[in-house]
């Protein structure tokens, strides 16, 4: 029998390991293809037993829009003009973030259960979080181009930077769910403290309403909140149609970058800890 | 390079055990505050040496707790070494506990990719192998039913079927050979001696000194985190059972000692 398309064998040598943050990236490739069984997994297995399948994705941020935007239209309707494109543009973001970090804290039973009888790089398991939140991400871009079609609301030509707001939102959650996943592993109240704290994050992100209500003197937290740029990243172009603005471009850009960087590294060095503790 | 598939240099493992149970956050912010957190180190393995030749097949004996899955899961990359070093060369597929990486709600089909590529390897590939694996378990009729329709065995001979199909040049085996009915077992059997006619290597944990002795050409026993004997299995799984049954003292007194590794 010959090692069917397997060049080299491969070599494990404990003693010679490189920098854990690039072994862990070169697994994470090698095992891609079980990312993309974790997240087919996911979808089926949410939507399976369910008359309207994947529609719910779509159907679930419209019936969203629906309530909130009768809700809040009343307050924020004379402040904002076409507030369902605004607010939809800006809860669709929002849930791809708060989706794709809780359900890497939650995964860390799951993962380390797996992880603890197979060697599994665990950062599959985070980047699967993140890629079933994406994947509703782009999913629900159709209920928001019904919603613009209803509305008639123009299809501005910066929907096209969008792939670009998508890869910077990714950066940045992922970053965000590797803390997490970290600390939800080590800690079972993480998961609780999180969701609590997400709710409350949710208000402070200008979503429902626009910063300019806001009084000047209590802006800071919102400018020191960086979802505010991210935000505006995505939904400027949807909403504005134009393009985020340079600082708010660099900043969240920035941002995704250093807390993608900065997770990572802690996720790589504590990782493997995990194993070792009984 | 030398002919050893897997090696390992007085490999050292230390778990950590929290000396309180600290569960939550705010304990640890609190306990962290008082300067209070400690781990002790569980030694459960001190500092093991053998070598797995390509093509052999070793199996590993010693009591509950002695170290032997600890071994395992060296091997298998789940843990690193404290200290020492392990050296493994080739694909290696552990044969999954029951249950790991399963899910009730996907297809048997479905369960086979999602396993093969939990083991490493590309959709592609599992897609391509699906037939042999489906074959091998007997499941043809079966394999696009929810595997919660499945029964343990069912689900034990997919499992098998999976790790065994992928090809790798190690097979780790924890015990589980007594998965499906004797049928089954029986070409687990043969399933194996075909993978040792094909030269591959296999380490087989258990504390059955039968089993040892029909699946491996040579046996390490390890007792306390120490490599007691190795050697020929009929030998080294005598001297356990001998030890087991009579209590005897010479083996104990051995390891305690820190045997140096190799010496017959």
């Amino acid at each position: 029998m010959s090692a069917s398309g397997v060049a080299a064998p491969a070599v494990y040598d404990s003693a010679r390991r490189g920098w854990r943050p690039v072994e862990e990236a070169r697994a994470l490739w090698q095992y891609r293809g079980l990312v993309q069984e974790l997240i087919y997994r996911d979808i089926k297995v949410r939507y399976k037993r369910s008359i309207l399948g994947v529609t719910w994705t779509m159907l679930g941020p419209l019936l969203n829009m629906i309530t909130l935007t009768v809700v809040f239209s009343a307050l924020f309707k004379a402040a904002i003009a076409n507030y369902p494109v605004y607010f939809l543009a800006g809860v669709l973001f929002w849930n791809f973030f708060s989706q794709s970090t809780s359900s890497a804290a939650l995964q860390t039973q799951d993962a380390n259960n797996i992880a603890r009888r197979t060697y599994v790089p665990r950062s599959v398991f985070v980047a699967a979080a993140v890629g079933v939140a994406l994947v509703n991400l782009i999913l629900s871009l159709v209920p928001l181009l019904m919603i613009l079609a209803v509305t008639r609301f123009p299809l501005h030509v910066t929907w096209l930077f969008l792939p670009v707001s998508i890869v910077i939102g990714t950066l940045f959650a992922s970053g965000v769910a590797l803390f997490l996943f970290t600390l939800a592993s080590r800690f079972s109240d993480v998961r609780e403290m999180y969701l609590v704290l997400i709710q409350v994050w949710f208000f402070l992100t200008p979503i429902v309403y626009h910063v300019s209500i806001v009084p000047p003197k209590l802006r800071i937290p919102i400018w020191l909140n960086p979802m505010y740029y991210l935000i505006q990243t995505f939904r400027n172009p949807i909403y504005e149609g134009t393009l985020p603005t340079l600082k708010v471009f660099t900043t969240s850009s920035l941002l995704a970058i250093g807390f993608f960087a900065a997770g990572w590294v802690y996720f790589c060095h504590r990782s493997e800890k995990f194993a070792l503790l009984s | 390079m030398d002919d050893a598939a897997v090696r390992l240099e007085s490999a050292r493992v230390a778990y950590l055990v929290p000396r309180e149970r600290i569960r939550s956050l705010k304990e640890y912010a609190i306990k962290r505050l008082k300067r209070r957190v400690f781990f002790d180190e569980f030694e459960a393995l001190h500092g093991v040496s053998f070598e797995v030749a390509r093509g052999e097949a070793v199996g590993i004996i010693g009591r509950n707790g002695a170290g032997k899955s600890t071994i395992l899961r060296l091997v298998a990359r789940v843990i690193p070494p404290s200290s020492g070093r392990v050296v493994v060369v080739g694909r290696v597929a552990p044969i999954l506990e029951l249950g790991v990486g399963l899910h009730g709600e996907l297809t048997g089909r479905e369960n086979v990719l999602l396993q093969g590529t939990l083991l490493g390897f590309s959709r592609a590939e599992m897609r391509r192998r699906l037939p042999g694996i489906v074959a091998f378990a007997e499941l043809e009729d079966f394999i696009d039913a929810p595997l919660r329709t499945y029964s343990t065995g069912m689900a034990a001979r997919l499992s098998f079927s999976v790790a065994t199909d992928v090809d790798p040049d190690i097979l780790l085996i924890d015990e589980v050979l007594s998965v499906g009915d004797e049928r089954f077992q029986a070409k687990c059997e043969t399933r194996m001696n075909q993978f040792r006619a094909a030269g591959k290597t296999i380490v087989f944990v258990s504390h059955s000194s039968r089993q040892v002795r029909e699946v491996c050409d040579r046996a390490v026993w390890v007792h306390e985190g120490r490599v007691v004997q190795e050697g020929r299995s009929a030998e080294v799984t005598d001297a356990y059972h001998e030890w087991s049954l009579g209590g005897a003292a010479a083996p104990l007194a051995a390891a305690a000692a820190g045997r140096e590794p190799g010496g017959p």
